[in-house]
C-alpha cells in the first residue's frame, strides 16, 4: 500500500487534480481510498458526483462513539473509496486538531485495509501546524507530491511545505516525490517549476496543462476522466497517474532560503510579469 | 564556600548564570538586587503555579456570590476549586458557591468544533438552576489555543439574562507564574465592578485588599478592625463578594495586605477615584499594631485613635500568657520560609516575636519591588514576557473622585511615619546574612535543607513532604494545613501554638527507612559455596 499526501497552497488546484490523478489509477484498475483532509469536505465531490457524505468528526459529534466505518466511507467513480475528515465551520475551534482526531478513528475503524493499493491525503493549504502535518506524521503518508504553479506565492507555499516534509523526513521517513505542476498559463512556467524542484532535490513529475474542461467536468461534479474520457485533459490526467504509479524518485527536500527563491524566480523572468 | 555558593556551584554554567542572580545573601548596608518574575528554567521543577491559577484560583474564587465558570477540560477547574481553604460564609442575602465547582469539561469534539457552543450552555444552565447575579468566565490554554471568543459570549450572555457576566483571558500559558493570572483578574475586577454599585459612603470605610480568608484569617481581621469602629466595605477577595465588590469605590481608604496579587486594583483606584492606600500587616503583633495605628492616624480622630489602643490592649492582654508560654519553646529556633509573592513578609515580624530566626526566605512569583521596595519600581525594565500581560489604564471619574488629605495633613502623616502608597519590601525585615532565594527548585530545596538545617520550613505542598520525610517539620502556609486563622491576635496564638506542636512532633525524624539498615538484597560471593 502506498500512502500519498497532496500539499500545496490553497486554490491551486489540489483536490481537483487528487481526484483527476487518482480516478486515472483507479482505471488502471487499483484500489484506493482518498482522505479529505478539510473542513470544507468537498475533496471528494468529483468522485461521488457531489457532496454526498456524512464527515468523520461530524458523526464522531453527533453519534459519539459509536461510529460504522460504512456510515463515513463511500465508494465513488471505479469504486473508489472516499472519506472526509471534517472540522468545524471557518473562524472556531480547531482545524487541525481535526484531522489528527479523524485520522485517528479512521485507523481505529481498520479503514486501512491490506487489499489498498493507494491511500490518498489530500491536505488543505500550507503545513501550517501539527494538524495539517498529521499525514506526514507517525509513518502514515511516505510519499508527498506538491501541487504549484509558476506563480510566486505558489512556489514559495511550496518551499515551505518542504519544510515540513524535510522536518518529518528524518523522524517518521517520509520522502517528496516530486512537484506536480498545476498550469495557470504563466509565461516560461514549465522551465521555472522545473528550476524549482530541481533545487529542492527533486523533479517536476508532471506537468498539467490549463484546460476548460476541467471547469466543465468540475460544474457536472465529475471528474474530467469520468465526464469526457476522450478529451485531451483526459489523456493529461491518465499520464499523470502512470507517472505516479511508476514513480521511484523519493527524496528529502532541501527547502530553500527566501534570497535563494527570489533568486530563481528572477532568472526565469518571473519579476518582469 | 558559604551556602549559596556550595548550591550555585553544582548547576551547569547556563543555569548558574540564571540561578546565581536568583540566590543572594543578604549583605549589611548594601542595596541588595535580586532578580525576580523572570522566567523559569525548564525542568528545574519550580514550585510556581501558571496564570489561569493566579486569576481564577487565587483571586477570583474567593468571591462566594459569583458562579465562576472554568471553560477547559475538567481537571483545570477541579484541581483550583477548595485546594486554598478560603473560607466562605453565605447569608440570607448573598449567595454562596464555595461548594461548587462549574466547568465546561471540554471534549475532543469541543477543541475540533470550538467550545463556544458549550460555553453558552454552561452559563444558561448556571443561571437557569443557581441564578447568581454575577458569572465569571476563565479561560483554560486550549481555549487560547483554539481562539473561542469568550468575552462575545460573556457580553451577549450578559444581555441576554440581565445579569453581570465577565470573562478572563487567564490562559495557563501567559507570563511567567501565577502573577500574570492576578494582574489579569484586578483588570477584569477593576474594569467591570468596582464602582458600578451605588451605596452610600460609610464612616471609617475601609477596603481590605489581598485577604483570601485561608483558614479565616479575613474573618479575624476583620472582627478586629470593626471592634475599634471600622466599616468594612469590601474584602478583596476572602469571603468577598460581587454584591460588595460593586461599593469599594466608597471607602475612604485602601488596606493592602497582599503587595502582589492585588496591588493593581490598589493603584488604580488611586487614579481613578482618589483613594489612598498604605500597606498593612495584620499577622504578628508588630505588624498588626503598625497597621491600626497608621489606619487611626489616618483617619485622625482621637476617639478612633483611643479606641483603637484600648483594643490593641485588650487583645494583647488576651494572649499575652499563651504567647510568652510558646515563645520559651520556640526562642532560638530557625525557619526557612518560601511563600507566594507577600507572605513570606509578612510572616517575619511573628515568628521574631517568638524568638525564631529566619535563615532562609524567598518568594515564588514575586517582583523585585515585593524584595526591594518600591522604590525600584522605576528601574525593572519590562521585558517581553510582562508586556505580553494586559496592563490597563484608569483615568480620573471626576463623579467620584475624592482627596481626603490636605498636603498639610499628608505632610504631618509622612512625618509621623505613616507613608501611603509605599511599600518597603522584605528586605525592610531580613536580617543581614539571610539567604533570600527568588523561584525557588527542589533542588535548593533539598540542598539548603542539609546545609542551613532549619527547624522548621514554611512553604506550600509542592514540597511540603520532601521536606517532612528529610525529618524537617513543614507547615503550608498557603492553606495552613487544615488549621488557622493565623492573621490578628488570636491567629497569633493559633499560629504560635501550630508551630511548636509541629516542632515538638518530629515523627519523620523518629523513623528510619528500612533500606537503610537492612539489607535489601541477599547474594553470595562466586567460587565460596
Amino acid at each position: 500500500m502506498r500512502q500519498i499526501a497532496i500539499y500545496g497552497k490553497g486554490g491551486i488546484g489540489k483536490s481537483t487534480t487528487t481526484q483527476n490523478l487518482t480516478a486515472g489509477l483507479g482505471l488502471m484498475g487499483k484500489k484506493i481510498l482518498v482522505v479529505g483532509c478539510d473542513p470544507k469536505a468537498d475533496s471528494t465531490r468529483l468522485l461521488l458526483g457531489g457532496l454526498a457524505q456524512k464527515t468523520v468528526l461530524d458523526t464522531l459529534r453527533e453519534e459519539g462513539e459509536e461510529i460504522e466505518l460504512d456510515a463515513i466511507l463511500k465508494p465513488g467513480f471505479r469504486d473508489i473509496m472516499c472519506v472526509e475528515s471534517g472540522g468545524p465551520e471557518p473562524g472556531v475551534g480547531c482545524a487541525g486538531r481535526g484531522i489528527i482526531t479523524a485520522i485517528g478513528m479512521l485507523e481505529q475503524l481498520g479503514a486501512y485495509t491490506p487489499d489498498l493499493d493507494y491511500v490518498f491525503y489530500d491536505v488543505l493549504g500550507d503545513v501550517v501546524c501539527g494538524g495539517f502535518a498529521m499525514p506526514m506524521r507517525e509513518g502514515k503518508a511516505q510519499e508527498i507530491y506538491i501541487v504549484a504553479s509558476g506563480e510566486m506565492m505558489a512556489l514559495y507555499a511550496a518551499n515551505n511545505i518542504a519544510k515540513g516534509v524535510k522536518k518529518y523526513a528524518t523522524t517518521g521517513g517520509i520522502r517528496l516525490g516530486g512537484i506536480i505542476c498545476n498550469s495557470r498559463n504563466v509565461d516560461g512556467e514549465k522551465e521555472l517549476v522545473q528550476a524549482f524542484a530541481e533545487e529542492l532535490g527533486s523533479q517536476m513529475i508532471y506537468f498539467v496543462p490549463r484546460d476548460n474542461m476541467v471547469q466543465r467536468a468540475e460544474i457536472n461534479k465529475k471528474t474530467v476522466l469520468e465526464f469526457d474520457d476522450t478529451a485531451g485533459q483526459a489523456q493529461e490526467y491518465r499520464n499523470l497517474a502512470t507517472a505516479i504509479n511508476n514513480n521511484k524518485m523519493f527524496v528529502i527536500p532541501k527547502p530553500m532560503k527566501q534570497d535563494r527563491l527570489e533568486e530563481i524566480l528572477m532568472e526565469h523572468g518571473l519579476m518582469d510579469i | 564556600m558559604d551556602s549559596r555558593e556550595k548550591i550555585l556551584d553544582k548547576y551547569s554554567s547556563k543555569v548558574y548564570k540564571n540561578r546565581k542572580e536568583h540566590v543572594i545573601t543578604i549583605e549589611e548596608g548594601e542595596p541588595n538586587v535580586i532578580q525576580a518574575d523572570t522566567r523559569a528554567i525548564p525542568g528545574i521543577m519550580t514550585n510556581r503555579g501558571c496564570c489561569y491559577a493566579g486569576c481564577k484560583g487565587v483571586v477570583l474564587s474567593p468571591l462566594k456570590d459569583v458562579a465562576i465558570i472554568t471553560h477547559g477540560p475538567i481537571g483545570c477547574g477541579y484541581y483550583t476549586w477548595g485546594t486554598r481553604r478560603h473560607k466562605a460564609k453565605g447569608d440570607e442575602n448573598t449567595q454562596s458557591f464555595g461548594e461548587y465547582c462549574f466547568s465546561t469539561d471540554m471534549q475532543e469534539t469541543d477543541i475540533v468544533f470550538g467550545g463556544e457552543k458549550k460555553l453558552k450552555k454552561a452559563i444558561k444552565e448556571v443561571v437557569e438552576i443557581f441564578k447568581p447575579n454575577c458569572i465569571m468566565i476563565c479561560s483554560t490554554c486550549p481555549v487560547g489555543l483554539i481562539g473561542d471568543d469568550i468575552h462575545a459570549v460573556a457580553a451577549e450572555a450578559e444581555e441576554l439574562y440581565g445579569i453581570k457576566i465577565l470573562a478572563f483571558s487567564c490562559e495557563g500559558y501567559k507570563g511567567v507564574s501565577q502573577s500574570g493570572g492576578h494582574h489579569i483578574a484586578n483588570n477584569g475586577l477593576m474594569r467591570s465592578v468596582i464602582g458600578t454599585g451605588d451605596a452610600e459612603p460609610m464612616k471609617y470605610s475601609v477596603n481590605l485588599l489581598g485577604e483570601y480568608n485561608i483558614g479565616g484569617d479575613g474573618w479575624e481581621t476583620e472582627r478586629v478592625l470593626k471592634r475599634i469602629g471600622y466599616n468594612v466595605v469590601s474584602v478583596m477577595t476572602g469571603d468577598g463578594s460581587y454584591a460588595e465588590l460593586k461599593n469599594a469605590h466608597t471607602a475612604d481608604l485602601n488596606l493592602v495586605q497582599c503587595h502582589r496579587s492585588i496591588n493593581y486594583i490598589a493603584e488604580m483606584m488611586k487614579t481613578k477615584y482618589g483613594i489612598d492606600w498604605i500597606k498593612v500587616n495584620f499577622i504578628g503583633l508588630d505588624g498588626i499594631k503598625k497597621s491600626l495605628r497608621d489606619m487611626a492616624l489616618f483617619f485622625n480622630d482621637p476617639d478612633l485613635i483611643a479606641r483603637t489602643e484600648a483594643v490593641i490592649a485588650d487583645e494583647e492582654e488576651e494572649i499575652a500568657e499563651g504567647m510568652a508560654h510558646y515563645k520559651t519553646r520556640l526562642e532560638g529556633k530557625t525557619a526557612a520560609i518560601y511563600v507566594g509573592g507577600s507572605r513570606t513578609h509578612h510572616y517575619i515580624n511573628l515568628l521574631k516575636t517568638l524568638g525564631v530566626e529566619v535563615v532562609l526566605a524567598g518568594y515564588e512569583f514575586g517582583h523585585r519591588d515585593d524584595y526591594e521596595g518600591r522604590d525600584v519600581l522605576p528601574s525593572i525594565k519590562r521585558d517581553a514576557d510582562s508586556k505580553n500581560v494586559e496592563s490597563i489604564t484608569v483615568e480620573k471619574d471626576p463623579e467620584n473622585f475624592k482627596s481626603i488629605l490636605t498636603p498639610e495633613r499628608l505632610e504631618e502623616l509622612n512625618n509621623a511615619g505613616v507613608h501611603l502608597e509605599e511599600y518597603n519590601g522584605l528586605w525592610s525585615d531580613i536580617n543581614d546574612n539571610t539567604v533570600v532565594t527568588d523561584d525557588y527548585n527542589h533542588f535548593e530545596t533539598e540542598e539548603f535543607l542539609k546545609l542551613l538545617k532549619p527547624d522548621i520550613f514554611f512553604s506550600g505542598i509542592k514540597d511540603k513532604f520532601l521536606i517532612q520525610k528529610s525529618g524537617v517539620p513543614s507547615r503550608q502556609l498557603h492553606s495552613y494545613d487544615y488549621a488557622g486563622p493565623y492573621a490578628g491576635f488570636r491567629g497569633a496564638l493559633n499560629f504560635a501554638k501550630d508551630i511548636t506542636m509541629a516542632i515538638y512532633t518530629p515523627a519523620w525524624n523518629l523513623v528510619e527507612a528500612p533500606w537503610k539498615n537492612t539489607p535489601t538484597l541477599e547474594g553470595s560471593l562466586g567460587g565460596t559455596e
